[in-house]
């Protein structure tokens, strides 16, 4: 059976209160998850009382806000900070996204909750190891195979051909989607996942690929491929507007065309 | 460290992702899923039908309903379509839920034999009535 709770040593347990710094009248609540692989406790929620008049509109302001000023050890990835990297891509109120690019007045309720992307392991508090999601990646081999000899040039498209990439060439693969998706929940060591079916299919289509049969062959599985069930939580997430699901419904269709 | 917990521990994150490669099948019960899903629509609005007429007729009305060919075949269709539909449906869920290649083994085999057997069982059934006129 799946296992559908966390394990004893993971679940979460009511952590620290840190107070608003004094002064603050526009105050917040941040409850934060808080792992630390070294002391040896289960993780924790730490509430932070942020002083919104002295930061961002976005969650990840205040994440910095609570990092610079009230609790340094806190760990978490950013680097762009405009939702181009995918680095702090976390669940924030439920729900996955990019830190970024959210604004903390758009989560609704009095606290808001922020925890590492679920289902994977995490390395220290917002930070999941995503190991494993990068290789499924690479996996597929995401980039141009071709036989025929180089040109001089470059690899021509026709401009009809190039807008076939659009919705899909935009991924930044902040692994949103695919943590958000049940079935990679489950069976995220063999599902493929939404993040990496996308890029598969973004070189299936790809006109001046000369691999699509080979590629297609290594996606035909009950479970690389046919997890998917139309859930639709990856295009839900997916914080560039992208739509996964539709991407595999259409490596579905072009597996379909292949034997009829 | 015992061998069990330490067993694939120092596998590559890529040896992992590849795992045992792509069976290189999927797209058939893709196919039978959808196709006996698209012939459950007419047969299965047909079965609406054929139940609420029979509930109005009694024993041996139903009997004699039955054993109007065209509704012995379109009772027929109806159950093995809808058992093929089921076995791949729950198949999935076992799939999906089941971890384990020998549990999930039995449970799959488990499933197809309870299938074959519901459609073997109900034809037999179902032809009994209609060319014997009796249960
Ligand atoms: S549509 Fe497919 S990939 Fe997307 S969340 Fe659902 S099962 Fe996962
Ligand atoms: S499809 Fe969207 S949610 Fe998924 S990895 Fe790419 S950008 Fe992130
Ligand atoms: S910091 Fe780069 S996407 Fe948020």
């Amino acid at each position: 059976m799946v296992q559908l709770t966390l394990p004893k040593n993971s679940t979460v347990q009511s952590g620290k209160t840190w107070p608003a710094p004094a002064g603050a009248k526009n105050t917040r609540s941040f409850k934060v998850y808080r792992y630390d692989p070294e002391d040896g406790r289960n993780p924790r929620w730490d509430t932070y009382e942020v002083d919104l008049d002295a930061c961002g509109p976005m969650v990840l302001d205040a994440l910095l806000y609570i990092k610079n000023s009230i609790d340094p050890t806190l760990a978490f990835r950013r680097s762009c900070r405009e939702g181009v990297c995918g680095s702090c891509a976390m669940n924030i109120g439920g729900r996955n996204t990019l830190a970024c690019t959210h604004g903390h007045a758009d989560t609704p309720g009095k606290a808001v909750q922020i925890s590492p992307l679920p289902s994977q392991p995490v390395v220290k508090d917002l930070i999941p190891d995503l190991t494993l999601f990068y290789a499924q990646y690479a996996s597929i081999e995401p980039w141009l195979h071709t036989v025929t000899p180089e040109p001089q040039a470059e690899w021509r498209q026709s401009p009809e051909d190039r807008a076939k990439l659009d919705g899909l060439y935009e991924c930044i693969l902040c692994a949103c989607c695919s943590t958000s998706c049940p079935s990679y929940w489950w069976n995220g060591d063999k599902y493929l996942g939404p993040a990496t079916l996308l890029h598969a299919y973004r070189w299936l289509i790809d006109s001046r690929d000369e691999a699509t049969g080979d590629r297609l062959d290594d996606l035909e599985d009950p479970f690389k491929l046919y997890r998917c069930h139309t859930i639709m939580n990856c295009a839900q997430v997916c914080p560039k507007g992208l739509n996964p699901a539709k991407a595999i419904a259409e490596i579905k269709k072009m597996l379909v065309e292949r034997v009829v | 460290m015992a061998n069990s917990s330490s067993a694939g521990r120092f596998r590559t994150a890529i040896s992992r992702a590849r795992g045992l490669g792509a069976s290189h099948h999927g797209v058939g019960h893709f196919i039978t899923e959808r196709v006996s899903g698209l012939a459950l629509i007419p047969l299965a609005l047909w079965g609406v039908f054929a139940g609420l007429r029979l509930a109005g007729i009694g024993y041996d009305g139903a009997i004699e309903w039955v054993s109007i060919p065209l509704n012995t075949v379109l009772l027929c269709l109806l159950l093995v379509v809808a058992l093929i539909h089921l076995k791949g449906a729950i198949q999935l869920v076992i799939e999906d839920y089941i971890q384990g290649f020998v549990i999930k083994s039995v449970l799959v085999i488990g499933n197809l034999f309870l299938c074959v057997l519901g459609g073997a069982v109900g034809v037999v059934a179902i032809l009994k009535v209609a060319f014997t006129g009796a249960f």
